[in-house]
């Protein structure tokens, strides 16, 4: 039986809690450079997302939504693509979209308010998408438009247990079941929408389980061990991109992890659910749990490990330091971009708001 | 070009046929160009207009689409976004509303959000309007929803010749367009449209009656029953009917032009009237054109009220008498 043909009620498992290799599981096989890249990757993941809490705090960025917890499926998810295969993400997957070659200091941007962030240019990366479960057509959309072209590319959509509710989300995976698109669907189940626990999503057992009725597979998969999500959506890509027999080219993968930190800066996770929850999930930790096994495996030691710490510090410092010190847009790139030629309105409204910036001064101006 | 095309450089088509000509020969130009939707494949459309283009195209061109208009509108976004030229087939105006977030918040916004590394080069096609005694919420007319949205081209045509050039232009612009075609009128009259493809510019509109003592504008099924109107009226009043084509960006310059000519204008749309178009037209030649202003500028619309089922449609849309009416009382203000 392959990884994905599996009951979607069974979850695809490789480390246990304490990193180690459970009884009958398939480890796959990696090089040893590609673990040791995803865990730097995951660990810059966790110490960028403590540093953006932390500039909120400070008043030097607004409103960010955290991802602690869940590194493990974003690097591991992936490392499972091929360069040329596509992400299209919401708005938690700041370590997956790092994965995916995007620079820490254009996330940044991007929630620093600076639209230029959000360009990803150069990599195959679609723009983070707010809206709820709504980037989800685009996904199907675009791996559609690859088919038709005859291409053999493959399109990751991220998003989490609440876009599971959305209409998006059924007619998006509606489609792709009806013409058979190369798509990898991936659900970031995290427990929670805000405040609204996982339960409250759906009366389905689980949220895998769903894609029995777009006519492709689904399975849930320890979402805290990057090895069992690597394993799965490797899987799920490789069939997206050379299905066998009657198999449907999309998967959906149920990544089942915990959002430890809140919703948002905005948020406070307190009043909706209870510490020990939140000391539970931990133990299931995706980092110390994969520096374990690559501790049992000889891949790593404190040494390295150290080398490893001081590095991403750095490099998270030098995002900061880039994204502080690139200028602000020029208030007149609002202007741009509206439409590939700037319509005779747009332009004459730019031409005003010139004019009174020139008349007043910015500083006068945003009194 | 089709073997029936062949035959002659023009053919008299009625707008539904002229739309169906634009996209065939859109998508015999470019492979990019696909049709998607509910009942466009086999059936050629409720409306016909898409008739006889799976046969020619095949069904990887001209998609039958599982019934779901955020679907049909999200999937197309993604399919632009990676290079091909979807024009998604909404099947009535009255059912979009599934796809309106879609539209708004990422087809107008694609462009500005990636910075310009992303454009959406869609067509939304959608019948709008009254008056073809249908059931409830398929006589709609809310094209201020989408002239409201930035990012996005609004185009109604209101005559055979107009919605083939129009079409077209609006399947070649690198940006998204939404495209309203009144269905009152599909099959109202016959034009000779040429051929070959051809272009008819965004953002112009035409002059369809030149007069001096009012200009009326307007645009889609209202520019025929204005036209009406106008040849009512002609002998006791010389009205000028500017036909809009483009309602997002609008012709500002020819509107003002034609008002500076007459000094008296009114807006004809069958929308309601609160939050409709005729409002901003009419803001904008304030803005423009005060001081040749003679009369205040009539709203001849339809009711702010929830479009009544057909028994009482007529009563609601505006037609000749109506219209008649409402530019006497500018002219005779």
């Amino acid at each position: 039986m392959s990884t994905l043909q599996r009951d979607p009620d069974k979850r695809v498992q490789v480390l246990d809690e304490e990193g180690r290799v459970r009884d009958g599981a398939t480890v796959p096989e990696l090089e040893e450079d590609e673990l040791i890249e995803m865990y730097r990757e995951m660990k810059i993941g966790r110490h960028f997302d403590q540093r953006a809490v932390s500039l909120q705090r400070q008043g030097r960025m607004g409103t960010f939504p955290p991802m602690s917890g869940q590194e493990g499926a974003q690097v591991g998810s992936v490392h499972a693509l091929a360069e040329d295969d596509w992400l299209i993400p919401s708005y938690r997957e700041h370590a997956g979209v790092y994965s995916s070659g995007v620079e820490l200091s254009e996330t940044l941007r991007y929630w620093m308010g600076d639209e230029r962030g959000n360009q990803m240019d150069g990599q195959p990366v679609f723009p983070s998408t707010v809206p709820i479960a709504t980037q989800i057509p685009h996904a199907t959309g675009m791996a559609w438009a690859s088919k038709l072209k005859g291409e053999d590319r493959v399109f990751m959509c991220y998003f989490g247990d609440g876009a599971t509710s959305e209409g998006d989300f059924h007619e998006g995976l509606n489609f792709a079941g009806v013409f058979d698109t190369p798509s990898v669907f991936f659900c970031n189940n995290n427990q929670w929408a805000i405040s609204v626990p996982r339960e409250r999503q759906t009366a389905a057992q689980t949220i895998a389980q769903k894609a029995t009725a777009y006519g492709f597979e689904g399975v849930q998969v320890d979402g805290m061990d990057p090895l069992a999500v690597y394993q799965v959506t490797e899987a799920a890509v490789e069939k997206a991109r050379e299905p066998t027999g009657e198999d449907r080219r999309p998967t959906l993968i149920e990544a089942v992890q915990y959002r430890f930190g809140a919703h948002t800066t905005a948020d406070d996770p307190s009043v909706y659910r209870d510490d020990d929850e939140v000391e539970q999930w931990k133990r299931r930790d995706p980092i110390p749990r994969f520096e374990a096994y690559l501790r049992s495996e000889g891949l790593l030691d404190a040494e390295r490990i150290d080398a490893i710490t001081a590095e991403i510090e750095s490099e998270v410092d030098d995002a900061i330091t880039a994204a502080e010190s690139t200028d602000r847009p020029d208030p007149s790139e609002m202007f741009e971009h509206v439409h590939s030629e700037t319509p005779d309105r747009v332009a004459d409204q730019r031409e005003a708001f010139e004019r009174l910036r020139d008349r007043h001064g910015d500083e006068e101006l945003l009194e | 070009m089709s073997t029936q095309n062949q035959q002659s450089a023009t053919e008299d088509l009625t707008l539904v046929q002229a739309v169906r000509d634009g996209l065939y020969g859109e998508m015999e130009r470019s492979e990019d160009v696909i049709v998607m939707g509910e009942d466009v494949g086999k059936n050629g459309g409720v409306f016909r207009a898409t008739e006889g283009l799976y046969e020619e195209f095949g069904g990887d061109r001209v998609i039958d689409t599982p019934l779901a208009e955020s679907g049909i509108v999200g999937t197309a976004i993604g399919m632009a976004a990676y290079g091909l030229r979807p024009v998604p087939e909404i099947q009535f105006m009255g059912f979009i509303y599934p796809a309106f977030d879609q539209i708004v918040s990422h087809a107008a916004r694609l462009r500005t959000r990636s910075r310009g590394r992303f454009s959406c080069p869609m067509v939304v096609r959608a019948p709008y309007g009254g008056g073809i005694r249908a059931p409830e919420h398929h006589s709609e007319s809310k094209e201020a929803f989408f002239v409201h949205e930035p990012g996005l081209k609004v185009v109604v045509p209101s005559t055979p010749t107009d919605a083939k050039g129009l079409l077209a232009s609006a399947i070649r612009d690198p940006d998204p367009v939404v495209f309203l075609e009144p269905k009152l009128i599909y099959r109202a009259f016959r034009e000779e449209v040429a051929d070959d493809t051809y272009t008819t510019p965004l953002g112009e509109a035409a002059v369809r009656r030149e007069g001096s003592d009012v200009s009326v504008f307007t645009w889609g099924a209202m520019a025929y029953r204005t036209l009406e109107a106008a040849e009512e009226l002609a002998g006791e009043i010389d009205v000028e009917v500017v036909d809009l084509r483009t309602l997002s960006p609008l012709d500002t310059d020819t509107i003002v032009e034609s008002f500076k000519k007459t000094g008296r204008g009114a807006v004809v749309h069958e929308a309601p009237k609160t939050g409709g178009l005729a409002g901003e037209i009419t803001a904008t030649i304030q803005e423009e054109a005060l001081l040749y202003q003679e009369a205040p500028i009539k709203r001849i619309t339809g009711f702010d009220t929830p479009f009544p089922l057909y028994a009482l449609e007529d009563y609601y849309l505006p037609e000749a008498t109506r219209i008649a009416d409402g530019i006497r009382d500018v002219v005779n203000y």
